[in-house]
């Protein structure tokens, strides 16, 4: 029973193994042009990157307090 | 015997096959490609509110897709939902049990996850009638530990396990719709596409796995790392995945190219990495560490250019809000901090 289960196990690695390699490919230079391009054209929306002005920062205390 | 042999060599004929598709459509690097990019400007962000309560090791954090709530589990046997700008609890809701190693907030807000040791994925309906949060579902058949978690609705999860498997679940039915097999190791983290039709895993057979969520089936396998892969996660596009693994270092997978587009790695880091998240353009990854650090990476340069560190013990989870306001990281020193 084991070796059957083996030979079942490796057919099915086989079978995993063509169906990667059939996978349709685009070149490294678009990949990383696109990858680029994403990076830069979203750029100004990252807080992380551009910072936030301490104004709208909903994580900072506003310096003032204001008396309602 | 003979088929054995066989399927051994039509395997490593396949294995290279694959390889040389791959360099034929290396006709570039991303370095190249990125040349006449500057590098960014260093990166310092500071701690805006530290979420005090856990009494113990944080293992995971989630945020709500509002960017303002966040869920946390610690093996303090709790799951605390916070408000990050108040720093308040909403919601701290007790576990059956403390093994905690995963949580996740569903995309709706109504509901969250979370599993461990316990080899399940328990439910909790934050909404409930009463306001009482209860324990919803309880999705059991994983035999071993439930690493992550992430939701694709209120109606439906994915698990990754410690049994080498990921799993779709049905929620209402809390029975299992698809499993994922093909991993030959514990599967230790697991990402969701943007379009929510693919996901990915990452493994300690040092290989992360891109899988069709509706077909049912692994479409592409990535090799490079030289130990386990502890955290995965897309490219803000979901063009690309980033993978952190035990051997220090961070890879990028570009997914139509299938092949890896760089390595973000550093003499000076020797510790394994325990989590990362890219930034909202995905200019910067961020990648938590055993040595109590987050790392800054320019993803398209390759250079380490900011340093988060604040946390008194390994940190152990993080994340970007759906925003990108801000960065959240969870830390063994039972703290939570929000940066921007």
């Amino acid at each position: 029973m084991t070796s059957n289960s083996n030979v079942s196990n490796m057919r099915r690695l086989v079978e995993q193994l063509k169906l990667e390699a059939s996978v349709e490919r685009i070149k490294v230079s678009q990949a990383a042009a696109e990858l680029q391009q994403f990076c830069l054209q979203n750029a100004a929306k990252d807080a992380l990157l551009v910072g936030v002005p301490t104004g709208s920062n909903p994580f900072r205390e506003p310096r003032s307090c204001a008396v309602v | 015997m003979g088929e054995m042999e066989e399927l051994r060599k039509e395997m490593e004929n396949l294995k290279d096959q694959i390889t040389a598709a791959r360099k034929t459509f290396q006709d570039s690097t991303l370095q190249e490609a990125a040349a006449g990019v500057t590098v960014v400007g260093r990166v310092q962000l500071k701690t805006r509110k530290t979420l005090r309560g856990h009494l113990a090791k944080i293992y995971a954090m989630h945020w709500g897709t509002d960017s303002t709530l966040c869920v946390s589990a610690s093996q303090d046997g709790k799951l605390i939902v916070w408000d990050t700008i108040t720093t308040n609890k909403v919601n701290a809701i007790p576990l059956k049990s403390s093994w905690v190693m995963t949580c996740a907030y569903a995309p709706s807000g109504n509901l969250v996850a979370c599993g461990g040791l316990d080899n399940m994925c328990s439910i909790y309906n934050l909404k409930g009638k009463d306001g009482n949060v209860k324990v919803m579902r309880e999705l059991a058949a994983h035999t071993g530990y439930l690493s992550c978690c992430r939701f694709l609705s209120d109606t439906e999860i994915i698990t990754s396990s410690g049994d080498c498997t990921c799993v779709l679940w049905d929620i209402e039915t809390g029975t299992q719709k698809t499993v994922f097999a093909g991993h030959q190791g514990d599967a230790m983290s697991l990402g969701v596409s943007p379009d929510f039709k693919f996901f990915i895993s990452g493994a300690c057979d040092f290989t992360a796995k891109l899988w069709d969520i509706r077909e049912a089936e692994c479409r592409q396998t990535f090799g490079g790392h030289e130990s386990d892969i502890n955290a995965i996660g897309f490219f803000p596009n979901g063009n690309a995945v980033i993978t952190g693994s035990d051997d220090a270092t961070c890879k990028l997978y570009d997914l139509r190219a299938d092949q890896e587009l760089l390595t973000y790695q550093d003499s000076s880091i020797m510790c394994g990495v325990t989590s990362l998240a890219p930034s909202k353009s995905g200019r910067l990854l961020l990648a938590g560490h055993d040595d109590f650090n987050v790392n800054i990476w320019d993803m398209l340069k390759a250079e380490r250019v900011g340093v988060l560190a604040g946390h008194d013990n390994r940190v152990s989870c993080i994340g970007v809000s759906t925003d990108g306001m801000a960065c959240c990281t969870g830390s063994w020193d039972s703290f939570l901090k929000i940066w921007n």
